[in-house]
């Protein structure tokens, strides 16, 4: 791919990253940030954190199944975009749901799983954009980074259930979010068991066919 | 002073152009008609009251325009501007109310003959979700107790089920869709006789002085300030009173979430959240929420001995 087509696709995801920060600015302008502007804003941020933090999530996948190689150079831009919305959602929280009520706002971490498992997903984020600069990457060397940005799985899996348990059951779009993970999981899942295989073939030739 | 909603927000905001349009359409329309059949009214057709000073609360009301765009109505959508967006889809005439079970002379009410049980009161209330946030509305009823001894409910009844029209044309909410069908319509509720019977509780055919929007429960509804809103069952088509404490639509959905009773309480906090503070829409800060929603000195006395923990 060429470098001029790489910037123009950073250029489309930097556009996308900012458009619902755009709209928003936008609404509060022209009041239409209904009637209940905090709870919105809240919603609206947590909704496009999962939607940027599965999209970066989704990359490699697309890779595995239709063998692009250009998804992978807007997976780190994507995963701070999430990380960025993850605590713009967190401050609007603190800031202007709780207005720094310190106290209630513990207690609720401690007391209500779905806020612990926010918590614990914007914990499990802050290393990974710590450590998403490129002199990151080689101070640490391939091997371990990559090892260490596997944790956003497991974001992604504490967001979802987030979600999920927040929201009253009968709602639809939480399962759609979790129903989106599991998809991209499965790939992984289903690739990690293809190069398992395929690496247990390679290291004993001698035995094939014996076993049958 | 005495501050009136009308004060605080201007005629042409509460008046859009498109509602003047369908309601010029709809004169139009029914000019020639006679009077056999009453014509649906207007959406935002004015509705006399008079103004009930023993029923208002200090705070200002909030604005009509929150009020009718920020709903929990989930016949429509589980989104609160669902409601508003696809209120149209709700045809509130004809409209019957059918009033039976353990009464004396069960009748099916046309909503001409219920706009007329009573004289038509305003009353300001404070409405407080479930959701932790509340409005305060000014709403145009009578007590539903005057629609109830119509029917002379007999020793037996002990409870009072309502049920809000199940037509998925009519509320496209209830078609359901891939991922289940959200609530088990139709959307039921219920009050204890003496609950339901207590002059708080408003048989609500308007607010803001017009007809009651279709996205807040045209053309009749309940409303039971001391209790959160989901309690106060909208659109209704059947009242049934009953000796066996009536199965409720959130209740169904989620027992441990939603009781029976649902008295607004600070002191017992949702599972999933807390229901000591909230935030009055059109408010920053979030306020303490009161017991009994404020009506204490009212309705507590209704539940002395009771574990209000136990009954949530």
């Amino acid at each position: 791919m060429s470098a001029r087509a790489r910037i123009a696709l950073k250029i489309v995801v930097w556009l996308v990253g900012l458009a619902p920060l755009g709209a928003m600015a936008y609404w509060f302008w022209t009041d239409d940030l209904t009637a209940n502007p905090i709870e919105f804003v809240t919603r609206n941020l947590g909704d496009w954190a999962l939607r940027l933090l599965l999209a970066s999530l989704a990359m490699t996948p697309l890779r595995l199944v239709f063998g692009l190689s250009w998804p992978l150079t807007l997976r780190r831009l994507l995963g701070l975009f999430a990380f960025a919305y993850v605590v713009l959602h967190f401050g609007v929280w603190i800031v202007l749901d709780h207005f720094f009520d310190w106290r209630t706002m513990a207690d609720d971490i401690v007391k209500r799983p779905w806020i612990t498992v926010g918590v614990a997903a914007l914990a499990l984020l802050s290393p990974l954009a710590a450590t998403s600069t490129t002199g990151m990457i080689k101070r640490m060397g391939g091997v371990a980074w990559r090892r260490l940005h596997r944790l956003a799985y497991v974001a992604a899996v504490l967001g979802c259930l987030h979600y999920l348990w927040l929201a009253k059951k009968v709602l639809v779009s939480p399962k759609v979010y979790a129903a989106v993970l599991v998809l991209l999981l499965a790939i992984r899942a289903w690739d990690a068991a293809r190069r398992y295989l395929r690496r247990r073939a390679a290291a004993r030739p001698l035995v094939l066919g014996s076993r049958g | 002073m005495r501050l009136r909603y009308s004060d605080v927000t201007p005629e042409p905001l509460y008046v859009s152009r498109r509602e003047l349009m369908v309601g010029a359409a709809a004169l139009a329309l029914t000019a020639g008609a006679g009077e056999a059949v009453a014509a649906t009214p207007p959406a935002g057709a004015s509705l006399k009251a008079t103004p009930n000073s023993a029923y208002r609360v200090a705070d200002p009301p909030t604005k009509m325009e929150a009020a009718t765009t920020y709903n929990n109505f989930y016949e429509f959508g589980t989104n609160k501007d669902d409601p508003a967006r696809l209120a149209a889809s709700l045809k509130p005439r004809p409209w019957h109310v059918q009033v039976d079970g353990l009464c004396a002379k069960p009748k099916t009410f046309d909503i001409e003959e219920i706009l007329k049980i009573a004289p038509l009161e305003e009353r300001i209330y404070v409405l407080r979700c479930v959701e932790a946030w509340s409005m305060v509305i000014p709403w145009i009823g009578y007590p539903l107790a005057a629609l109830l001894k119509k029917v002379e409910p007999t020793g037996q009844a002990k409870y009072v089920e309502f049920t809000t029209l199940k037509d998925p044309e009519q509320f496209p909410g209830q078609k359901g869709g891939f991922f289940g069908g959200s609530l088990d319509w139709p959307y039921t509720e219920g009050l204890r006789l003496d609950e339901a019977m207590h002059p708080l509780t408003l048989l609500t055919l308007g607010m803001y002085g017009q007809v009651l929007p279709n996205q807040n429960g045209a053309p009749v509804r309940i409303v039971i300030p001391w209790k959160y809103g989901f309690k106060s069952a909208k659109s209704i088509v059947r009242i049934r009173l009953t000796d066996t404490e009536p199965k409720t639509a959130w209740n169904k959905a989620a027992p441990q979430e939603y009781g029976f009773y649902s008295n607004v309480n600070p002191a017992v906090d949702h599972p999933r959240w807390s229901q000591a503070t909230e935030r009055r829409i059109g408010e920053f800060r979030r306020r303490q929420t009161l017991p009994f929603n404020g009506y204490a000195d009212q309705v507590a006395s209704l539940y002395t001995g009771m574990d209000l923990k136990k009954n949530y």
